[in-house]
């Protein structure tokens, strides 16, 4: 079938202009359509693989996944080939080599590992909120856009929440590519979306040190050591790899999917913050465990029940990014009072959740400003210290609290950028009332709930304390 | 075309006409019913109206056990309960209505789809498809597609792909599923008139005909108003509490 195929021959509408790969699943063509300039890939299953199945329902339930997705992160669906007749599936043509070609270049810098790092986790926040688990994260599978946005292709493995699994049935080895599958997916566990996050954090070591922390295994036997046996630390492969780094990259390679980032939003907040980066011990470590820890880890890993019952979405909702925005230095106490309460009870329904605290350190649109006080203190640092004291109360733990002041003119686009940037799910601010500048200017407040792109509680004090001061009841501002 | 599938209304008129409703927003334009029309609930013949009506405009039905047990009898297996709820649906019904269930088929073929209430390897022994392995015995006794069918009250998708292993799935209400070629597919869109889930909502399906993407639906409705009427009856109580659909 595929010899009759060659350069100028017509399918359906669409010219085959150039074979562009020869996978062993498939052959993507670059086509076009003689009325439209835009250039397009289509991708046909080989059939010459009769005796792998896989090739056939991967590319099922590609057919079936992609055209359900959408926005900047995958491929833009065109069409699908009638399956009766010729299968295929057109998209959109992306320019460029995969992640794949940056390999060769090996150990990267830490700041390119963390910029592709937040940038893939931020495609697969997107994705996770589609419904659908990628299940094959690796370099060749990573393209990018003009502006750098990462872009996933080739779904052959991956899952929909919502639509029949066509693969879970059908084999009964695990299914995912050697060096970068998690320990769930060897387990033939299709249904956590943290098992991307694994794959990623593989992809992260890989371009921080060069090597592959479990090598390229091909036996069953061989992909379940990553089960019992931890990879040697990014650090000692490569010392300029910083220990922020290793942090987030061990913490993604955790076996039990509950002590890796909970999301990939987690995971993207971290890569851009890493002064935040809580450090513990995966930070400091050089070396690998001991034989004797290795060998307690093996023993526990038999006979361990797995932890079904998850989906990409269900996983995000239990996991949200929480933002509050306050101003410790001028909001009244009982504003600050009421935020936390506020904040509290928003956490309290999501034990997954984590919280950012943020402050906005007003800067002159047009003069210096001086970063110091009238005392000479620097105002960002007290801030963080009120932030932090103002937050101690809630008891969050290590690596589920950050803190931020951010320095802009214009505190209520500051905190929308920061919700956009970060993925935050859901922003508490605070209300001051009403005042007559305020009614003519619009508050903070009535900005961010406009033009925010998450669910936003505007807290407000107890009337009691605008009425003790004479004021009435404060009317919403 | 969008086809509405619904099956097991089981004399329920509330949740039949929640159902059609749902259906004529969501742009269907005909409606196949997969069996049980009767048995159990308070309404037989205003059921039996409004279906025969849709089925004259275009649309189709097949045969279920109830009706069948309404037509010819009760049949030995049955419970007293529901032996009592035939002889009182049986009394309740005119000739047009037993006529209309008389002339019901046990399973129609169309355009490569299946319909049928029970299953495809023995539609009149009434054996329930409860698993894979049952939902890949019916999909192999049949040469269409799809299959569409009723008797079990909740909701499911089997698939049956070119290796011969059945899978199965839950459906989320309001998803289109696309059937893609490759595969063999058995729908059960679940009970419109009598709910087994927990939930009591009604169920149904829409299959967009064109593109073979299916959509499982969930429909609130009156459902005290049912109950009501079914008290009012004089029918057992146990119909009552199924209704109610405590899991």
């Amino acid at each position: 079938m595929s010899a009759a195929r060659r350069p100028g021959l017509v399918l359906d509408g669409y010219v085959l202009e150039e074979k562009i790969h020869q996978g062993s699943m498939a052959e993507i063509w670059r086509v076009r359509r003689p009325e439209a300039a835009e250039p397009l890939v289509m991708k046909i299953p080989s059939f010459r693989d009769t005796d792998d199945p896989a090739a056939l329902v991967g590319f099922e339930v590609e057919q079936m996944i992609l055209p359900t997705l959408s926005g900047i992160h995958v491929p833009r669906f065109v069409a699908a080939g009638d399956w009766s007749v010729q299968p295929y599936i057109v998209l959109e043509h992306l320019a460029g080599p995969s992640l794949r070609a940056r390999l060769d270049a090996t150990p990267l810098p830490p700041e390119e590992v963390a910029s592709y790092g937040a940038r893939i986790a931020d495609a697969l926040h997107d994705l996770h909120g589609q419904h659908v688990i990628h299940l094959d994260v690796k370099p060749s599978n990573v393209m990018f856009r003009e502006g750098g946005a990462a872009v996933l292709i080739d779904f052959g493995l991956s899952r929909h929440d919502r639509l029949p699994d066509l693969l879970a049935e059908q084999f009964r080895l695990p299914i995912g590519t050697g060096p970068y599958i998690s320990p769930e997916q060897i387990a033939q566990i299709r249904n956590d979306p943290r098992s991307d996050l694994f794959s990623l954090g593989v992809v992260l070591y890989y371009l921080a040190t060069g090597e592959r922390p479990f090598g390229n295994p091909t036996s069953v036997r061989g992909l379940r050591q990553r089960l019992y046996r931890d990879p040697i630390p990014p650090r000692g492969l490569n010392p300029a790899c910083p220990p922020w780094l290793q942090e987030v990259i061990l913490r993604c390679l955790e076996v039990a999917p509950g002590k890796r980032y909970q999301t990939a939003a987690h995971l993207a907040f971290d890569l851009q913050h890493p002064a935040e980066v809580p450090l513990t011990g995966r930070a400091s470590r050089l070396a690998r465990d001991g034989a004797l820890t290795v060998l307690k880890r093996r023993l526990r890993t038999h006979g361990e029940e797995p932890d079904l019952g998850r989906s990409a979405s269900g996983q995000l909702s239990r996991a949200p990014l929480v933002a509050v925005a306050l101003d410790p230095s001028q909001g009244s106490e009982a504003l600050l009072e009421a935020l936390l309460l506020a904040t509290r009870r928003v956490l309290e329904t999501e034990p997954g959740a984590r919280l950012a605290c943020l402050t906005v350190l007003k800067t002159s649109r047009i003069a210096m400003d001086s970063a110091l006080d009238a005392e000479g203190r620097s105002v960002r640092v007290q801030l963080l210290v009120e932030l932090r004291h103002w937050a101690r109360p809630l008891g969050l733990g290590v690596g589920r609290v950050t803190h931020h002041v951010l320095e802009a003119p214009d505190p209520g686009s500051a905190l929308v950028e920061f919700a956009a940037a970060n993925h935050v799910d859901h922003l508490v601010v605070g209300s001051r009332g009403s005042s007559t500048l305020r009614r003519y200017l619009g508050s903070v407040s009535s900005h961010v709930v406009a033009q925010a792109p998450c669910t936003v509680t505007v807290v407000k004090a107890p009337a009691r304390e605008a009425a003790e001061r004479g004021g009435g009841p404060a009317p919403p501002s | 075309m969008r086809i509405a599938l619904l099956t097991d209304v089981h004399a329920n008129l509330e949740a039949l006409l929640a159902c059609l409703a749902h259906a004529d927003r969501a742009g269907a334009a005909r409606c196949v019913f997969l069996g049980d029309l009767v048995g159990y609930g308070a309404d037989p013949a205003a059921v039996l109206g409004v279906v025969s009506g849709l089925v004259s405009r275009g649309g189709a039905a097949v045969l279920g056990n109830h009706d069948q047990a309404t037509l010819e009898g009760p049949s030995p297996r049955m419970n007293p309960d529901a032996r009592a709820a035939i002889a009182w649906t049986r009394a309740r019904l005119g000739p047009a209505e037993l006529g209309f269930l008389a002339r019901l088929p046990l399973s129609l073929e169309e355009n490569g789809r299946l319909y049928v209430h029970a299953n495809a390897w023995a539609p009149e022994r009434w054996e329930y498809v409860t698993s894979p392995f049952d939902a890949g015995h019916s999909m192999r006794a049949t040469r269409c597609r799809l299959t569409f069918c009723g008797h079990m009250h909740t909701p499911a998708l089997y698939h049956l792909g070119p290796d011969d292993r059945p899978g199965a799935f839950t459906p989320t209400p309001g998803t289109g599923i696309p059937l893609g070629r490759p595969r063999r597919w058995l729908a059960i869109p679940g009970s419109v008139g009598q709910s087994r889930d927990g939930n009591p909502a009604a169920s149904y399906a829409l299959l967009d005909d064109a593109t073979d993407v299916l959509t499982f639906h969930r429909v609130p409705y009156d459902v005290e108003a049912a109950i009501r009427k079914i008290r009012e009856a004089g029918l057992p109580p146990s119909f009552n509490t199924r209704l109610e659909a405590v899991p």
